[in-house]
C-alpha cells in the first residue's frame, strides 16, 4: 500500500466510484484513494445491460438522466479515452400495453418535453416504421427518444479509472475495506485486509454492498443486492436500432454495435441477496417474452447468460449526499437498476458535494434521511 | 525469449471469435490489464461463440509469464451457461409444450 494518509477515500471501483474519484480530481482534490474488493467493473457495472435513457417520470430523474447524457456524448475527448466508450444515440422505444400505462407515458412525455428532451409519441403502426419485426399485438402506444442509448460499461468504466489515475488518484484493487474507523461523530481512517488510510472523508460507492460498508461507520443504510439477469446472443448484422423496452413484460431488448442483442425480464420473487449465479427460469422465461414480442430475434442462438446484482434501495431512487450522523461519510448508492447510465453526473454532483458542499443539481430529496422521514421518491418507470 | 519475440507479432490469433492477436493481448497486460476478466471485459476475447474455450489458457499463460507467477496461479473466469449456443427459440418451445 503507498499512500498511510488520503484526503477522500472512495470506496467502490464500479463506474459511479471511477467517475466520483475522477471528478474530485479534476477540481484538485488529488489526494484520493479508491478501494476495489476484485478488479475494477467486476461488479454491477461490469454486469448491467448498457442502457442510457432519458424518459423517465420524475423531473430530477429526467434531469440527472439529461446531463449525464450531455457528458456520454462527448465522452472520449473528455476522459481522453481510446478506443471509445462506444456511446451511440440508438434511441429507446418504451411500449405500452394498457390504457393505464399509456395515460401514464403521456404524462412523462409532457414533463420530458417541459425539461428539452426531445420524446415522440408513436401509434403502433408508427412503433412498427422504426422496428419492423415488433409484435404490436395488445400494443396501445409507444414512445421514443432518439437521444437515448447505450455505452460500452467496461470501457466507460476502464475510461474513468484510467483518467483518474493519470490525475494522480490511487486505485487499489484486489483489496477489501475491513472497518471504519469514527471518533466522535468523524471519520478516522479506512482500514483494509492491506493497511490502514488515515482519512476525513468516505464516499460510499460500493453498489449492492453499501449497507455493508454504512455498517462498519455505524450507519443504517437501508440498501440490499437483488439479482437480475441479462443473457446475450450471438452477433448477426444490424436489424435492431433502439432499445426496446416494455414495463408490462418486464422486458428490455436491444442490439449492441458489436452486432449481439442483450436482454433481460424482471423476475417476479427474487430474494434479498447476493446470489449472481444464472438460472434455467430465466432463460426460459426470457426466451418466451422474446419469441412473443420480437418474434425473429428468438431465432437467434444465446451464448451466454449472467447474472448481477441491483443496489436496491426502498424507493427504487439513488442514494445521493452527505449521511448524518457521521460527518463526512458520504452515500452514492442504491440505484436500484439506473447506476450505469447515471453515473458521469452523479461524480460531478458528488465531487461538488464533497469540495464545496452543494452541488449544481438539487439533489437534497436524494438523501439517506428520506426514508425515515416517509418522504420516498416514487418513479413510475422501472423495470424489474 | 528470442523466439518469444520474433513471434510477438500481430499474425498470431489467440482468440479466434473475437480476432484478438497476441501482440494485442500483450499490449493489454502491459496496459496494467492482469487478470483474464479485465482482459476480456476490455478486449472481448472469450466473449464470442466458443467462450474462451481456446483462447483462456493461452491468455493464462502470457498473464503467467508477463507477471512471473505459475500457470495455476492465474484466475480462470467463470464459465457461464450455456456450454454451447442454442436457439433461444427452442428454448421457448420446450417450455410451451409443458
Amino acid at each position: 500500500m503507498s499512500r498511510n494518509s488520503a484526503d477522500v477515500v472512495v470506496i467502490g471501483g464500479g463506474v459511479v466510484g471511477c467517475a466520483v474519484a475522477f471528478e474530485l480530481a479534476q477540481r484538485g482534490c488529488t489526494n484520493v484513494t479508491l478501494i476495489e474488493r476484485d478488479t475494477v467493473a467486476s461488479g454491477s457495472s461490469g454486469r448491467c445491460g448498457a442502457g442510457v435513457r432519458q424518459q423517465f417520470g420524475t423531473e430530477l430523474n429526467c434531469v440527472l438522466a439529461r446531463e449525464a447524457v450531455r457528458i456520454f456524448e462527448r465522452m472520449d475527448e473528455y476522459l481522453d479515452y481510446k478506443p471509445s466508450v462506444e456511446f451511440r444515440q440508438s434511441g429507446y422505444l418504451m411500449l405500452a400495453f394498457s390504457d393505464h400505462q399509456w395515460e401514464q407515458f403521456l404524462a412523462n412525455v409532457a414533463l420530458e418535453r417541459s425539461l428539452d428532451i426531445d420524446v415522440k409519441t408513436l401509434t403502433p403502426e408508427e412503433a412498427l416504421k422504426i422496428v419492423p419485426f415488433l409484435n404490436i399485438d395488445g400494443m396501445v402506444g409507444a414512445t421514443f427518444c432518439q437521444e437515448d442509448g447505450h455505452a460500452n460499461p467496461f470501457h466507460t468504466t476502464f475510461a474513468y479509472a484510467r483518467a483518474a489515475r493519470r490525475l494522480g488518484v490511487e486505485i487499489l484493487t484486489h483489496t477489501e475495506v475491513t472497518g471504519i474507523e469514527v471518533e466522535k461523530g468523524r471519520i478516522r481512517a479506512v482500514v483494509t485486509d492491506r493497511g490502514r488510510i488515515a482519512t476525513s472523508t468516505v464516499v460510499n460507492c460500493a453498489g449492492a454492498y453499501s449497507g455493508h460498508v454504512a455498517a462498519m461507520a455505524g450507519i443504517d443504510l437501508p440498501v440490499w443486492g437483488e439479482r437480475h439477469q441479462i443473457l446475450i446472443t450471438e452477433p448477426v448484422e444490424p436489424i435492431m436500432g433502439p432499445m426496446v423496452i416494455s414495463f408490462h413484460h418486464d422486458f428490455y431488448c436491444q442490439q449492441v454495435p458489436h452486432g449481439s442483442f442483450i436482454m433481460g425480464i424482471g423476475m417476479p420473487g427474487e430474494p434479498k441477496g447476493y446470489n449472481i449465479h444464472s438460472s434455467v427460469d430465466f432463460l426460459e422465461g426470457m426466451a418466451r417474452s422474446l419469441r412473443q414480442l420480437l418474434p425473429p430475434v428468438a431465432q437467434l442462438r444465446v451464448v451466454r447468460q449472467w447474472a448481477g446484482l441491483y443496489d436496491r434501495s426502498p424507493d427504487a431512487q439513488p442514494i445521493l449526499g452527505e449521511c448524518p450522523p457521521v460527518e463526512r461519510f458520504f452515500n452514492a448508492n442504491g440505484f436500484s437498476g439506473h447506476g450505469f447510465m447515471l453515473a458521469p453526473i452523479v461524480g460531478v454532483i458528488m465531487a461538488e458535494l464533497v469540495t464545496t458542499g452543494s452541488s449544481s443539481i438539487d439533489v437534497n430529496r436524494l438523501d439517506a434521511g428520506r426514508f425515515a422521514r416517509g418522504e420516498l421518491v416514487l418513479e413510475p418507470a422501472v423495470v424489474g | 525469449m528470442a523466439g518469444r519475440e520474433k513471434t510477438a507479432d500481430g499474425s498470431i490469433v489467440i482468440c479466434r471469435c473475437e480476432d484478438i492477436t497476441l501482440s494485442e493481448i500483450r499490449d493489454l497486460i502491459a496496459q496494467g490489464y492482469h487478470t483474464i476478466d479485465e482482459i476480456k471485459r476490455v478486449s472481448r476475447a472469450g466473449m464470442g461463440p466458443c467462450q474462451g474455450r481456446t483462447c483462456r489458457q493461452l491468455i493464462a499463460r502470457e498473464l503467467a509469464a508477463a507477471l512471473g507467477v505459475p500457470i495455476e496461479q492465474v484466475e480462470m473466469p467463470t464459465f457461464r451457461p450455456p456450454s454451447r449456443p442454442v436457439l433461444l427459440s427452442t428454448i421457448a418451445r420446450g417450455e410451451a409444450d409443458e
